[in-house]
């Protein structure tokens, strides 16, 4: 399906995917200006069920689940017993004892089994979902009225999910992306998933790739586990501080709440480059004038200096952007940084998140 | 440039560099299969006349949006002029790789090594 709209395909965590079709810049313009889809099926699902099973995701999720309704919703975090983080996620609530969780592709099988083995004093299946779902994801300023033009349900608002028939099929729509413009995130049975493509694709979405999905993202500055997030790292200086509710005893709970006390060694920022160059994963940024580079690295205290995590070019932007760690006095709007991409040192500002923003 | 295309009159290494040979003088350029795989070239940042490049060395880099990739030195020789309008228009090296996409132009050190080379119908078979 992919190949014959024109895909190059590349290996991405075990899948072959679609890097881009008609190349990343018109995907990435299509997305911001109109309306783009994704498939992101290489995605993972865990479903958990049961009565028991909203105390058992309290447990493992760093987010509030009590807070998370019935057709709702909620980013978190997946951390270990260190408050280091093992994945981001999405969790959607569709009935009171049943919950669906969207891993990343990379660390599925890893949050499965550690769903599975944490937190059994609460009664619930943690259940392998994967091969159940296709995803597709529609965004962009049209991908709403696009998508509400191929059902007679209403669609699902931000940050909420339904299950509604488009096109024909019955799927699980959410309120959800992952590029900074509205949109829907569809799960879908496979066998179905297709026929979903080709009713989106014919009434105008722009097929995009991985690295329009990319671009896009950075310009929104989410984080891309691997890159910017890590298990030895804790989500406080990633800032998501506000996806922790300590109080609601996660596991890793203590560890994360001593970091926030004490303050993060670093700090996860979005920065732009001034003038050309593109800054990538692993590029050091020099320390501040007069203070020695430490071969001790992103995360040691004695460090100076930082690390880009995240890096490319930016469509909208046209120029570099990324996201780095930084020391915290340096994590300031208007702070000037140094790169040191491949060699050559090239200027940089740490700007407010998004990167990306629209015109009123 | 939409079609693959490799020009009959130009020699190639394995790393997608081409050499245009006229006497002791050549054009290298990155071939049409280089600037696909890439996707959309963002950034060029030329050598300076006067280096020094060395036959399967890098000498510079092209990047896109995605990657970044060396380039590679089909033969030997001093740098005598550089492609200024690239760091303007990179996007040249996708539209026209082998005209206004041109990278570098050398004195040759050593001719003879035009002989380790392929020409096009070989590198063209290499790609399959």
């Amino acid at each position: 399906m992919h190949v014959a709209a024109g895909a190059k395909l590349v290996p991405f965590a075990g899948w072959e995917m679609p890097l881009q079709y008609v190349g990343i810049r018109p995907e990435h313009l299509a997305v911001r200006n109109d309306v783009g889809i994704f498939d992101v099926s290489h995605m993972g699902e865990v479903e958990t069920v049961g009565p028991a099973a909203a105390q058992r995701l309290q447990r493992l999720i760093s987010n509030d689940i009590e807070k998370l309704a019935v057709g709702g919703a909620q980013y978190g975090l997946l951390c270990n017993e260190d408050g280091g983080v093992l994945d981001d996620l999405f969790t959607y609530r569709l009935a009171k004892d049943r919950f669906l969780t969207v891993t990343n592709a990379s660390n599925h099988e890893r949050d499965l089994a550690w769903m599975q083995s944490h937190a059994r004093e609460h009664d619930a299946r943690v259940n392998d979902r994967h091969a159940d779902y296709a995803m597709l994801a529609v965004q962009g300023p049209r991908a709403r009225s696009l998508v509400a033009g191929l059902t007679d349900e209403e669609l699902p608002a931000r940050f909420h999910c339904r299950e509604l028939s488009l096109a024909g099929v019955r799927l699980l729509a959410c309120g959800t992306g992952y590029t900074g413009e509205d949109g829907v995130e569809l799960l879908i049975d496979p066998a179905h998933a297709r026929r979903v493509w080709d009713a989106v694709v014919g009434a105008g979405a722009q097929p995009a790739g991985l690295g329009a999905r990319d671009t896009l993202r950075l310009e929104a500055c989410f984080h891309l586990y691997g890159n910017d997030l890590r298990e030895d790292w804790d989500p406080i200086g990633a800032g998501l501080g506000w996806a922790c509710k300590e109080a609601t005893g996660f596991i890793g709970a203590e560890a994360v709440a001593r970091v926030r006390a004490a303050g993060p060694r670093r700090k996860l920022v979005p920065f732009v480059i001034e003038g050309a160059g593109i800054a990538r994963q692993g590029n050091p940024v020099l320390p501040a004038a007069g203070l020695e580079q430490s071969s001790a690295g992103a995360g040691s205290a004695t460090a100076a200096g930082g690390e880009v995590t995240s890096g490319s070019f930016s469509p909208c932007l046209e120029r570099g952007i990324g996201l780095a760690y930084v020391e915290p006095e340096r994590a300031v709007p208007g702070t000037k940084l140094q790169i040191d991409v491949r060699g050559t040192i090239r200027e940089a500002v740490v700007e407010r998140k998004p990167l990306y923003r629209k015109d009123p | 440039m939409a079609q693959a295309s490799y020009p009959d009159d130009l020699k190639y290494n394995t790393e997608h560099d081409w050499a245009r040979i006229e006497g002791d003088e050549a054009t290298f350029g990155v071939t049409w299969y280089a600037q696909d795989s890439l996707g959309e070239i963002v950034f060029f940042d030329p050598p300076k006349v006067g280096d020094q490049l060395t036959k399967d060395q890098a000498y510079t880099e092209v990047e896109s949006v995605k990657a970044v990739s060396d380039v590679v030195a089909p033969m030997s020789g001093e740098v005598i002029a550089v492609n200024e309008k690239l760091t303007e228009t990179p996007g040249q090296i996708n539209d026209d790789p082998y005209g206004e996409g041109w990278l570098v132009r050398v004195r040759l050190s050593e001719p003879g090594e035009a002989a380790s080379l392929m020409d096009a119908g070989a590198y063209e078979a290499s790609l399959s």
